[in-house]
């Protein structure tokens, strides 16, 4: 499903953020990209989200090589994977409800089969009975699962998440945890990047563990 | 994406596959472009005081050309009214017989550019000259009458608009044989007409300047729009907004803006008009002319609004342009 051929990512600075990277992630795996803080694993999953391009080697999603993706491609192939941000990236000039709804919006979803797919999404996270209210009223774990509800409002096959528990404390962090791992349970490929060792070790799950740009266990 | 070796999954993907039908993407391109067009509005009604400001400035700069457009187009009004100015005299060899005068007047009266002819005899130009002159005692001393016959022709609407064409008429009865001098005020119609043209290309160079500066002002107002929805521009982006799909908001921003702008300086030039109405009435009256202020019609409001339009979203996509591309999630 997710698959690094000898990638390398040098930014402009000189700075190399991954080195002669290789590793395969199969359809429903579930996997923990860890590593210190500056090991790469953001680049990493910016590159799975082309949100940057590899400097050597080649990234392949679904046997679909990515160098071959022109630019016009790029927001097609970003509909098929749910990213979950560290600081979420919610709009609090709207309600939680146009905020999961957003992607369908984007992806032109019928209007009938909207509404559904949404009250779905955000019943799987528990934040059903607030869909009216802004997200600014929500704490921030609650933040975070509207941003997991927008991840996966239309289902896609892959779903990344970049550090979700860094702002939470170890309860909350947990029912995120197991969030994903429901997710997974119903096929979903699950790459979470964290530095929360503690959290992930009871889980029993892969990990992809990278250091100063190279893998070295995974 | 159809994958043999899925695990148990009901409905996981694939379903946005099967909906890429080219009917599908088309249905679902235009409900997104009307969906854009009323929402755009309705952000822009949002916050009424701001952008009625940005709509007043879009509509004086248009306001400007339009009116002084509309003021010249009623000076064309005046130089076809006056038509008394523009009634050529034809006098008549002394030697003109009542025949070759009939058969020049039945000759104009077949002419297009001439709708009404009235002949004067010598008797009846004698007659009127001594009422109107007070000089009854010195004609009374000359043998016979001095004054020739004529003819007064009132050249049609056309003419009177166009220059070279009066100037035809005048040269084709100057060349009749039984003509002996006409008599026109063309130089007053030739001046009046050099003023209208003149009017009319300041309107168009000032439209062009003003336009420009309408440009401007567009672009900046979509930049600060895109400024100000940034976040939104990254997250769409980031779940798979296409470029097309991030721009049209801004598009149809600019578009309403221009619409706007074009409806209200249209509003602008026709309440200037009509306040300038009854004055100018008041003016014309002292000159004894039929002359009255015509407001621009709908014709110009169809003309305004196109062109704002039209500038509404040539600004917005020169703003779309240079700004939208530095906005890429991080």
């Amino acid at each position: 499903m997710i698959q690094f051929d000898n990638v390398s990512k040098r930014y402009p600075s000189g700075h190399e953020a991954l080195a002669n990277l290789s590793f395969f992630l199969d359809e429903g795996e579930f996997a923990f990209l860890t590593g210190h803080s500056g090991a790469g694993k953001s680049t990493l999953l910016k590159l799975i989200t082309l949100l940057e391009r590899p400097s050597q080697g080649q990234v392949l999603i679904n046997s679909k090589n990515l160098n071959r993706l022109h630019a016009s491609q790029v927001p097609y192939f970003r509909r098929r994977v749910g990213v979950v941000f560290q600081n979420h990236h919610l709009l609090f000039d709207r309600s939680i409800y146009d905020n999961v709804a957003l992607p369908l919006e984007v992806m032109g979803f019928p209007r009938g089969d909207i509404p559904r797919r949404v009250r779905a999404a955000l019943d799987k996270v528990g934040l059903l009975s607030r869909e009216k209210q802004n997200p600014i009223t929500l704490s921030t774990g609650e933040q975070q699962r509207v941003g997991i509800a927008r991840a996966v409002v239309h289902k896609p096959k892959i779903l990344l998440a970049d550090e979700p528990t860094g702002n939470l404390d170890p309860t909350l962090s947990a029912e995120i945890m197991h969030l994903f791992a429901q997710f997974n349970d119903v096929g979903v490929t699950v790459l979470i990047a964290t530095h929360d060792i503690a959290l992930i070790a009871p889980m029993h799950c892969r990990e992809i563990h990278l250091q100063h740009g190279r893998l070295v266990g995974g | 994406m159809a994958d043999p070796n899925a695990r148990g999954r009901k409905t996981t993907g694939g379903a946005s596959e099967s909906r890429n039908s080219l009917h599908h993407r088309l249905n679902n391109y235009f409900r997104h472009h009307r969906k854009t067009l009323v929402s755009s509005l309705f952000r822009l009604l949002r916050t009424p005081v701001q952008t009625l400001m940005t709509l007043l400035v879009i509509a004086i700069a248009m306001a400007l050309p339009a009116g002084l457009y509309s003021a010249v187009d009623n000076l064309r009004q005046l130089g076809g009214g006056i038509e008394l100015n523009a009634r050529m005299s034809v006098f008549l060899k002394k030697d003109a017989s009542d025949e070759d005068i009939g058969e020049l007047m039945a000759e104009l009266e077949t002419r297009d550019d001439v709708t009404a002819i009235i002949y004067l005899s010598r008797e009846r130009a004698l007659e009127e000259f001594r009422q109107a002159s007070g000089f009854d005692d010195v004609l009374s001393l000359l043998d016979e009458n001095p004054l020739p016959a004529a003819m007064l022709v009132q050249p049609s609407q056309q003419v009177t608009e166009d220059p070279a064409a009066a100037e035809a008429l005048l040269h084709w009865l100057k060349s009749q044989e039984k003509v002996d001098d006409v008599s026109v005020d063309l130089a007053w119609l030739q001046k009046l007409h050099a003023f209208i043209d003149a009017g009319q290309q300041l309107a168009l160079g000032l439209g062009v300047a003003l336009g420009i500066g309408v440009l401007l002002v567009m672009g900046n107002t979509i930049r600060l729009a895109i400024e100000n929805r940034r976040e939104e521009i990254v997250v769409v982006k980031l779940i798979g907004g296409t470029n097309g799909y991030v721009r049209r908001p801004f598009l149809y921003t600019g578009f309403w803006y221009g619409v706007g702008g074009g409806l209200l300086a249209w509003g602008l030039v026709w309440v200037g008009f009509m306040s300038l109405g009854s004055e100018v009435q008041r003016l014309s009256a002292l000159y004894q002319s039929g002359f009255t202020l015509h407001a621009p019609d709908l014709s110009v409001l169809l003309i305004l609004m196109v062109c704002g339009a039209l500038l509404g979203l040539g600004g917005a996509w020169v703003a779309v342009a240079s700004h939208l591309r530095k906005i890429e999630p991080n």
